[in-house]
């Protein structure tokens, strides 16, 4: 709900709200400019003394104003014609030209009006209405996102756009929504709608009918000090009905000119004060530093719309059509999808799509849509829940704990819950562990234990597809494109062969950095951006699913490198086995952000055996900082499969790569990378206990060898590798 | 033609009696360039004793803004009743603005004041821009304003 509220004004909004804050921003500039360029009065400086120094130089000066940057203006009336100047206070004489500046003057007809009158004003107006629900409904999600107002700056993650439109958002949104709430009541007072006009005192019921007492003289005006004053107007020359009048910060008067008695007051209204108040911190005049601050924010608005339609428009692309969708009342299998952003959605349909495969009859639905009454064939329910920031209910989830806790017992079709989530978070999968729980306490049947997915992995989700399959009896391959995939064309620049002699022949890919279109680029989508660790996907000729593989280069690094090993029998692999330079292969690039160093100048510990070295090498090479990198590598023979072998050597000169420890797995004594860490265990304690990371690729026996060995050597340190796994310091990326 | 009759006649007819007659009248308002938002106008006679009697237009439509308009303000209390069915968009710089209206006759070679009161945003505020006796004689001759009024005639 909050969602849709933000969405829809943002989107019908944007072009109006591009206009109202470019203008702004640049309006706020003035305020500012104005103050540095306006003549300064120097300290104690009086109104009657002010008066007497610019009618000692303009004698038939007729009105004198101070605009609140403190610049002074005065107008006179000399041998019939008109004349106005800014003043400088010091010696009463005009310094600069009076004329309003164009520039400003066209800026704030645009702002406020679009040059249309009326019916400008009240489209800028609901501008500014929906810039101010968007404000709210945006602290709102950012809240929501957060975990709490009180996690308001917690740090992000995600795509670029999302978390560029949240960073812009949290500093901009006190100056949106002071800007946005002060316009609504400036047009609310422009159209009369408020009793904050200005209070005249009243007319003086009898004048001395003297003229030709001095403003110098005047008692009124020698107490008040010209930082007060706004406009002092002198009466017409030879009218002695006629007075001064006075307007200050503190109200209005009129003065008589024959002896300078002060004949009526009137004190600004509480209204009038509220209206001016408002006026100041919506223009800046008078507050010419909160004025810029808040034009820099109103800059932040462009930029918002810009991310917010990526965001809408990923939202979107991510939620795929459910084809041959059954319903609820017929379906066998019954999928309910929690999700906030659209993604698991994604791992819905790819769910559907091979249960259907399968020859099963699905309903996919979400969560929030929770009916057991209705699935009268229904034999399983299975829960795919994402979690919205700490532990709460996913947009498409919302309501389904009670609508569960509600029933009088839980259905007896066995139910299965798959959690998605960021093991980053401490809230890890949490809503899948509430539905869990709250399943279990209902005394649901399950069909399977809970399942998690770590940042939309596909390989934790085909894994799950696995278990899922072996309880239904079907093989089920589950094979999930969150997105799907813009391919592009690689040409292969080299190829390095390894392993030929120990009958696992494997190479290393290079291809040429692909063209990237302007798009791609602004979007940072495709291969305009990519670092070591990613995964590119290659759909194989004669092929239905990709194969990924992780990249061992960066884009900094100007190539797309892999290592590849041809599997016996397989399609993909042995396709690019088969390339030969200027050969081309079509593929995609998914982003693997669980899978990276990161920023941190903490030492790494690499571990990777096989072409599992890939990206660990990737991440040596890139490593221009000389972070302390640990790698240990297991291979078959030095002579075979040692890749980056001839690399490696430099990269320890040019200290990218502290420590190389290899082990080899054929000949005399077989030595597997986990042995080399038993080996090394003093060293990788010292370094864990130092804020060491610990990444490992290859394959699943290995990644469970190294854990154990981890296990085994932490323990005497009180260290654990889930603890590890729960800080962020421990990653996995296995196939 | 915008009948003004009426107003007038409610406001004069205690102090003048007989003004049956009356005849259509033109006034022309051009304005200078003076290089800022439009101008509010308001148009206004005074009797011979320099009394507010009654307004013609007003051009200008918000009211918050018509204390700026000061001699016609101060001689209303900025009432708008004043104005009610005569107010119309203020005029841009440079622009012209023509109203014919019904005026008694017995308003002309009596004493009586056209007065126009002139403000525009961020600009001097200019009362009694303008302030030309309603004589026959003086028709069609045009008169400067002070500060945003290149010139005004009143045609009959």
């Amino acid at each position: 709900m909050i969602r849709a509220l933000h969405r829809w004004p943002g989107l019908l909004a944007l072009a109006l709200l591009t206009v109202l804050s470019l203008s702004g921003a640049a309006l706020s500039v003035f305020p500012a400019a104005d103050r540095i360029a306006a003549p300064q009065a120097e300290a104690g400086l009086t109104i009657a003394a002010l008066a007497d120094r610019i009618q000692a130089v303009y004698p038939g000066v007729e009105q004198i104003r101070r605009s609140p940057s403190g610049r002074i203006t005065a107008y006179w009336f000399e041998q019939g014609a008109p004349g106005a100047a800014v003043i400088d206070p010091a010696t009463g004489e005009g310094v600069a030209s009076a004329d309003p500046n164009q520039v400003e003057r066209w800026l704030t007809n645009l702002h406020r009006s679009l040059f249309l009158g009326d019916g400008g004003r009240m489209a800028m107006a609901a501008g500014a209405a929906a810039m101010l629900v968007l404000s709210l409904t945006g602290a709102a999600l950012v809240a929501r996102r957060t975990g709490g107002w009180r996690h308001w700056f917690a740090a992000l993650r995600g795509p670029l756009a999302g978390r560029l439109h949240v960073e812009i958002a949290r500093v901009a949104v006190v100056g949106l929504v002071l800007s946005s709430a002060t316009a609504l009541w400036m047009t609310a007072s422009t159209f009369d709608l408020l009793p904050d006009g200005g209070a005249m005192p009243a007319a003086p019921a009898a004048v001395s009918g003297e003229t030709g007492f001095a403003p110098g003289r005047m008692p009124m005006l020698w107490q008040t000090p010209i930082a007060e004053l706004r406009e002092l107007s002198f009466p017409y020359p030879g009218d002695a009905t006629d007075v001064f009048t006075l307007k200050t910060d503190r109200g209005t008067g009129y003065l008589d000119q024959g002896d300078g008695a002060l004949l009526t007051w009137a004190d600004l209204t509480a209204w009038e004060r509220v209206s001016e108040t408002i006026y100041m911190l919506h223009t800046g005049q008078g507050a010419a530093t909160l004025g810029l601050v808040l034009g820099l924010m109103a800059l932040g608005v462009p930029a918002m719309g810009a991310t917010g339609v990526l965001v809408w428009l990923a939202g979107r692309r991510g939620r795929p059509r459910i084809r041959g969708n059954q319903t609820a009342g017929r379906a066998e299998t019954i999928l309910l999808v929690g999700s906030e952003g659209g993604s698991t959605w994604g791992f819905a349909a790819t769910l559907h799509a091979a249960l259907t495969q399968a020859g099963q009859s699905v309903h996919v639905g979400p969560m929030s849509g929770f009916a057991p009454k209705r699935y009268a064939a229904a034999r399983r329910i299975i829960l795919l829940a994402a979690t919205y920031g700490d532990g709460a209910a996913p947009a498409s989830a919302k309501g389904f704990l009670d609508r569960l806790n509600a029933c009088d017992r839980a259905p007896d079709i066995p139910m299965a819950v798959l959690g998605f989530g960021d093991r980053s978070f401490p809230a890890y999968c949490a809503f899948a562990k509430d539905v869990a729980a709250a399943a279990q306490a209902k005394g649901w049947p399950q069909l399977l234990p809970p399942g998690t997915i770590d940042r939309q992995s596909p390989q934790d989700f085909a894994r799950w597809g696995r278990g899922l399959g072996d309880v239904l009896g079907l093989d089920l391959e589950l094979s999930h494109q969150p997105v799907q995939p813009h391919m592009t064309t690689l040409t292969l620049v080299s190829r390095r062969d390894y392993g030929a002699e120990v009958q696992a022949p494997t190479a290393i890919l290079r291809f040429a950095l692909p063209r990237v279109s302007l798009w791609q680029r602004l979007r940072a989508g495709g291969f305009a951006r990519f670092q070591a660790g990613d995964l590119i996907g290659i759909l194989p000729e004669g092929g239905a699913v990709p194969r990924l593989y992780s990249l061992a280069s960066g884009r900094r690094d100007g190539f797309v490198e892999i290592v590849v090993k041809k599997h016996p029998g397989g399609l993909c692999s042995g396709q690019l086995m088969a390339l030969e330079p200027g050969d081309t292969v079509a593929a995609f690039l998914r982003r693997n952000a669980g899978f990276r160093p990161g920023r941190s100048r903490a030492p790494l510990i690499l571990i990777g055996a096989g072409t599992g070295i890939g990206p660990l090498a990737g991440f040596v090479r890139g490593n221009t900082r000389g972070r302390p990198l640990h790698l240990f590598f297991g291979m078959r023979h030095p002579d075979s499969d040692f890749f980056y072998g001839e690399e490696f050597p430099g990269w320890q000169d040019e200290g990218r790569l502290t420590r190389l420890v290899t082990a080899v797995s054929r000949g005399a004594r077989p030595n597997y990378v986990q042995d080399a860490l038993r080996g090394e265990a003093a060293q990788v304690v010292e370094l864990i206990r130092n804020g060491g990371r610990v990444m490992v690729c290859g394959g699943r026996d290995m990644a469970a060898g190294v854990a154990d060995a981890l296990a085994d050597i932490l323990a005497p340190a009180g260290l654990t590798p889930s603890l590890l796994k729960a800080e962020g310091r421990y990653v996995e990326d296995v196939y | 033609m915008k009948s003004l009759f009426a107003t007038l006649a409610l406001t004069t007819a205690l102090t003048l009696p007989g003004l049956a007659m009356a005849r259509p009248v033109t006034l022309t308002t051009t304005l200078n360039n003076y290089g800022g938002d439009g101008a509010y106008l308001a148009l206004y006679v005074t009797d011979a004793s320099g009394a507010y009697v009654g307004s013609l237009w007003m051009a200008g439509g918000k009211s918050k803004y018509y204390e700026h308009l000061g001699d016609w303000h101060r001689a209303t209390g900025g009432d708008t009743g004043q104005v009610n069915g005569i107010t119309g968009a203020s005029v841009g710089a440079g622009r012209t603005l023509e109203i014919t209206l019904d005026l008694a006759d017995a308003l002309f070679d009596a004493g009586y004041t056209l007065h126009i009161d002139a403000a525009v945003e961020d600009m001097r505020d200019s009362p009694n821009e303008v302030a030309v006796p309603l004589t026959t004689e003086g028709a069609g001759t045009p008169v400067q304003g002070r500060r945003y009024i290149a010139s005004f005639a009143y045609d009959m």
